[in-house]
C-alpha cells in the first residue's frame, strides 16, 4: 500500500522535524519485515518499478517489505538542493526504527544509506565516487555536445565549494563533499548480491526505467530463502 | 624451418598471442555485447551494427546518462581506463568510432 511516513528532516529550514514523506509498504506484521533501500537519483528512477515487483514477490513469500522515501526525493516537498548522506542516513535509520525492520535490502549506491546493525542483502553496490563520476560524465558530454567545454576537474571545484546540478539532481556542496568520500562499508552481516549471482544486464544500464521479471524472480529468491534458513 | 622446431616456435609464438590485448574480434563482440545491454536490444540487432551505425545524437535510447554508464561498462569490461579529455563527439558517434577508440584504448593498456 501506498502511505506516508514521519521521517526526519534534515536541512536548516526544519530542524530535524518530522516530514511526511510517501512510503510504500507491505506490512502485514509477519515475521521478517526487510526495509529496501532504493539506489541515488537517476538510479531510483530506473529501478523503482522493479524494487516494487520485488516487493510483491516477497508478499506473496509472506514477508513484510518496506520502501521509504526520504526527503528530496520523488514527490517529496524536500527540496534535494538542501540534503546531504548524513541527513538521509539518519533519516533511513529512522524509517528501520519506525517499521521495525528485521532485515535490509539495499539497491546501488542505497548501500551508502543502509544501517550497519541490519542484517541482510546488497544488490550491486557502488560507491559514491561512482555515483558522482557518472553524473559528472553525463555532464561533460552533454556539455561537449552543446558546443561548450567543461573539465571535471572544474566542475569537482564547482561541486565542492558552491553545489552542483549534474544531469538535472541538485547536489548541495555538503551532499557532493560526502559523496566523495563514501564507501559501502564491509560488513559481516550483509552479503552482496552481484549481478553475475542473478543473470542479465544490471537495470541502470539503460536510458529509461524497466522492469525484468526473471531478474525480480532471482533477488526476491535469494532473500527468500535467506531468510527462511534463518 | 620443420619438425620440432617448427612446432616450438609456434607454441612460442602461441604463448605471445596470450599474452597480448583482446583480438579486434574479441573487443568487437565485447562491445556488441555491451551495447546490447545498454540500448535493451537484443544480440541479433546489435549484430546488424556497421562502421557508420550512429549512435550518441542518432539513438534515443543513448542520452548523455546512458553514454556515462556506456564508458564505465566499457571501461569495466576490456580493461581500459577513459580519461576525460578522451571522450570526444566524434568517437560516441558511429559504432565504427567507438570501435576504433576501444581496439586502440585495448593495445595501449
Amino acid at each position: 500500500m501506498l502511505t506516508d511516513w514521519p521521517c526526519p528532516s534534515s536541512g536548516a529550514l526544519r530542524n530535524g522535524e518530522a516530514v511526511q514523506e510517501l512510503v510504500v509498504t507491505f506490512g502485514k506484521g509477519r515475521k521478517h519485515r526487510v526495509l529496501i533501500v532504493p539506489p541515488l537519483f537517476d538510479e531510483h528512477n530506473k529501478f523503482r518499478r522493479q524494487m516494487v515487483e520485488i516487493m510483491r514477490r516477497l508478499d506473496l513469500s509472506g514477508i513484510d517489505t518496506t520502501l521509504p522515501d526520504l526527503p528530496g526525493w520523488n514527490e517529496s516537498a524536500e527540496w534535494l538542493g538542501k540534503q546531504d548522506l548524513a541527513g538521509w542516513r539518519a533519516a533511513m535509520l529512522a524509517a528501520a526504527e519506525y517499521f521495525e525492520a528485521t532485515h535490509v535490502l539495499s539497491f546501488r549506491a542505497g548501500a551508502l544509506l543502509v544501517p550497519a546493525t541490519l542484517p541482510g542483502w546488497r544488490y550491486a553496490p557502488t560507491s559514491g565516487r561512482q555515483v558522482l563520476r557518472s553524473l559528472l560524465r553525463a555532464r561533460t558530454i552533454s556539455a561537449r555536445e552543446a558546443g561548450q567545454d567543461e573539465t571535471i576537474a572544474s566542475l569537482q571545484e564547482l561541486g565542492r565549494n558552491e553545489g552542483i546540478e549534474l544531469a538535472g539532481w541538485n547536489l548541495s556542496p555538503a551532499m557532493f563533499g560526502q559523496l566523495e568520500e563514501a564507501l559501502v562499508d564491509h560488513s559481516e552481516i550483509q552479503t552482496t548480491i552481484d549481478q553475475s549471482m542473478i543473470g542479465g544486464a544490471g537495470l541502470w544500464l539503460r536510458a529509461e526505467p524497466d522492469d525484468d521479471p526473471e531478474q525480480a524472480d532471482a533477488i526476491a529468491a535469494i532473500v527468500a530463502i535467506g531468510l527462511s534458513e534463518q | 624451418m620443420t619438425g620440432q622446431a617448427a612446432k616450438d616456435a609456434a607454441e612460442i609464438s602461441g604463448e605471445m598471442t596470450d599474452k597480448m590485448a583482446p583480438s579486434r574480434e574479441a573487443v568487437d563482440t565485447g562491445l556488441r555485447a555491451i551495447l546490447c545491454d545498454v540500448l535493451g536490444l537484443d544480440a541479433a540487432k546489435v549484430e546488424e551494427f556497421d562502421a557508420d551505425t550512429g549512435l550518441f545524437g542518432h539513438l534515443p535510447e543513448l542520452d548523455s546518462m546512458a553514454v556515462a554508464g556506456l564508458l564505465t561498462e566499457m571501461e569495466d569490461r576490456l580493461d581500459i581506463v577513459i580519461e576525460d579529455d578522451d571522450v570526444d563527439g566524434e568517437m560516441l558517434e558511429t559504432f565504427g568510432g567507438l570501435l576504433a577508440f576501444a581496439e586502440a584504448k585495448v593495445i595501449e593498456a
